[in-house]
């Protein structure tokens, strides 16, 4: 067993896991944060995204061990205080779901695609969200929610740390 | 889908890291950022009993250029060569070769030295640093030795590492003169890796190719210098039945191509000089 320190939207857990623990598993089945969804496991899907350090990773694809000393962001820590991070209400806004599975590691995906380039045009979205398979939409209604919420952030910033 | 059990150690220093290969041998692998180890640990294709991690070794994170050489450090991400400025400046293929792997969250959290450690026979890696003509600089019991990226992939998932040893930096002279370079790949539909990826550097001089470096991953079970299409491209102009005639020896020599469910031998042998002429005729357009 191996003891790691891990801070989870906001919040630092100390566990005590077996090193094969992937995280994608301890933040579902150890923290109860069952928004990050295990789709493919198998590094393809993107429906795992979450953020270690800002960095948005595969959770699959993560041990939990990794995770230990790191800051994580997940789906339900992007909400601040109730309202909406501009990404969320952009999908919610122009449906860029159907069944929602993807949905949170699309949303984080995105939030990392427009933390690095606000502006980003249609194609280098689609090369962004590459990572992340939707089997519902065919992508057009999610492209354009990245598209809304690049505009909103722009207009409203989202909070520095997120 | 879990890995089996395993110990975990966290290492500070390459010494520390060094010491505990030495001490487990090949019961032990280095965790780089682990995106080629640990779907290879998923599936039980592997089981290493003990697992080193060097994530936290920061020192080994690094891009520079000194005295004509550009050192790229074994952590250092796919997305941290992809958005490098000084590699888009003087060495662009690899920032090309960078953008096309995987996905966003894979060039994240992939490495350089844990993709060629890892030695896929699809991965874009290899191709590159062969064009370049880089060293895979490997620090092990001995000390430090560098091996040429042309010897340092022996076959599928099987490199001329040695027990003990591990990836420090990839290494290779900054290109010089007028130079022009392109990665071209046939991305496979759903897993992203090169059923042929083809990267090629140009050296032109006077209208006239002086030198080139074409790299190929995909076609075989291990990445190769198509040597046949250099030749034919010294002291060639670079027009369009140049190009196309030296792209034709592309897989000249292959008699091992991957056949697989998506791509037969053949075919791939096919793509590998289309590809290859189209590479070239990028490349030769950038250079001009």
């Amino acid at each position: 067993m191996k003891k790691i320190s891990v801070t989870v939207n906001g919040t630092t857990h100390q566990s005590e896991i077996e090193p094969r623990l992937l995280l994608v598993h301890y933040l579902r089945d150890v923290l109860g944060l069952t928004g990050t969804h295990v789709g493919c496991e198998t590094s393809l899907c993107g429906a795992c995204t979450v953020m270690v350090d800002g960095q948005a990773v595969k959770s699959c694809t993560v041990l939990a061990a990794q995770a230990d000393g790191s800051t994580v962001t997940t789906i339900e820590g992007l909400a601040a205080g109730g309202t909406l991070h501009p990404v969320q209400q952009a999908f919610w806004e122009h449906h860029g779901l159907q069944c929602g599975y993807c949905t949170p590691g699309m949303i984080m995906a995105t939030a990392q695609i427009l933390q690095r380039n606000p502006d980003p045009s249609e194609e280098e979205i689609r090369h962004g969200i590459e990572g992340n398979l939707c089997r519902c939409t065919g992508y057009q209604h999610i492209v354009q929610a990245v598209q809304c919420a690049a505009k909103k952030m722009k207009s409203q910033p989202a909070p520095a740390n997120r | 889908m879990i890995p089996a059990n395993f110990d975990y150690i966290t290492v500070k220093s390459l010494d520390e890291a060094l010491s505990l290969l030495a001490k487990h041998k090949d019961d032990a692998k280095i965790l780089a950022g682990g995106h080629s180890l640990l779907p290879a640990m998923k599936l039980r294709l592997m089981q290493p009993k003990v697992l080193i991690d060097i994530g936290k070794i920061k020192e080994l994170s690094y891009i520079k250029e000194e005295g004509g050489q550009i050192h790229i450090g074994a952590m250092t991400t796919h997305f941290q060569i992809e958005t490098s400025a000084l590699l888009q400046k003087s060495c662009p293929l690899l920032p090309e070769t960078a953008t096309q792997l995987g996905d966003m969250q894979v060039r994240n959290k992939g490495t350089i030295g844990g993709s060629v450690a890892h030695a896929d026979p699809a991965a874009d890696w290899p191709a590159a640093v062969i064009a370049v003509g880089a060293e895979i600089v490997v620090i092990g019991p001995k000390g430090e030795r560098a091996i040429k990226a042309d010897d340092f992939f022996v076959d599928m998932l099987t490199t001329s590492l040695q027990p003990g040893d591990l990836v420090k930096e990839v290494r290779f002279a900054a290109p010089k003169g007028k130079t022009g370079q392109a990665y071209m790949k046939v991305r496979h539909p759903a897993s992203g890796f090169a059923v042929v990826g083809i990267a090629v550097t140009l050296t032109v001089d006077g209208g006239k190719c002086s030198a080139s470096g074409i790299g190929v991953t995909g076609v075989s079970s291990k990445p190769y210098r198509a040597k046949s299409v250099e030749a034919a491209l010294k002291g060639s102009a670079l027009d369009a039945k140049s190009l196309a005639a030296a792209a034709s020896h592309a897989s000249d020599g292959i008699s091992d191509a991957i056949s697989e469910l998506y791509a037969t031998g053949e075919y791939r042998k096919h793509l590998a000089e289309i590809y290859t002429r189209r590479a070239l005729e990028t490349a030769a357009g950038r250079a001009k």
